[in-house]
């Protein structure tokens, strides 16, 4: 889980690997909560991302509502596996992918 | 058949799925089909973790066979608890079509064991919760 922002604080991207489980989407959750102020462009690096539930979802849920008002969110670079996740939940159509 | 007496707290979901993945890897179950399983295994079990005992905590009881007759080879898994009387099946399926703003998170973990596993079964019996999942295994030899 590494968090990267530009240098005026507007653009954070952050890059998720492994397995996004019930365990650190706690932490997931606060380190967004601390660098999401002020930030207009969201992405969401999951190319190292294997697995995914709904704990994690609901991050992505709750993220894309907060930034639905303020700027953009985008996920990059998902894999397959995660991808059939966004699927069957429908999420594919909620979250802007840019599929690679 | 292997039990598995733990905690209902999700710090512990590290040991339930050490637990059920050790025994499909020992069986030479596929990978998608592991992640499928072990998907299903967090959610209800963070289920009970959540709901069952909140505000306190109490036991899950995690028992787990794969049964090779008749065929196919399948996994059977079930969750004990013997916390509040909760019938999580009940839970109305997420509208999987609706916008951003209408979705909401809830129910998204039962949807998802759903659509993972073959089988999902909810009983309460003897003042336990117990609900069993199951899937075939069909890239398992007998």
């Amino acid at each position: 889980m590494t968090f990267q922002k530009s240098a005026d604080g507007k653009e954070l991207t952050v890059a998720l690997t492994g397995d996004l489980d019930s365990t650190n989407t706690p932490e997931l959750e606060g380190k967004l909560l601390e660098e999401m102020d002020g930030v207009q462009e969201l992405c969401f690096d999951l190319s190292g991302l294997d697995y995914v539930s709904s704990a994690g979802l609901r991050v992505f849920l709750t993220t894309q509502k907060q930034m639905a008002g303020v700027g953009k969110m985008t996920i990059r670079h998902v894999g397959e596996e995660v991808m059939g996740i966004f699927t069957v939940t429908g999420f594919s159509k909620l979250l802007h992918i840019e599929r690679d | 058949m292997k039990e598995l007496r733990v905690e209902a707290s999700v710090k512990k979901l590290p040991i339930v799925f050490r637990f059920v993945l050790e025994e499909l890897e020992n069986c030479g179950c596929s990978k998608k089909t592991m992640r499928a399983i072990k998907l299903s295994v967090e959610e209800v079990f963070v289920n009970i973790a959540q709901y069952a005992y909140d505000p306190q905590t109490g036991p899950a009881i995690i028992s787990m066979e794969v049964v090779r007759d008749p065929d196919p080879v399948r996994v059977i898994i079930s969750f004990a608890d013997t916390g509040k009387p909760f019938d999580p099946l009940v839970v109305e399926r997420p509208d999987t079509s609706l916008p951003l703003e209408q979705r909401e998170a809830g129910g998204l973990g039962v949807f998802l064991v759903r659509t993972h596993m073959d089988w999902v079964h909810y009983d309460y019996q003897d003042g336990m919760n117990i609900l069993t999942i199951e899937k075939n295994l069909q890239e398992v030899a007998r």
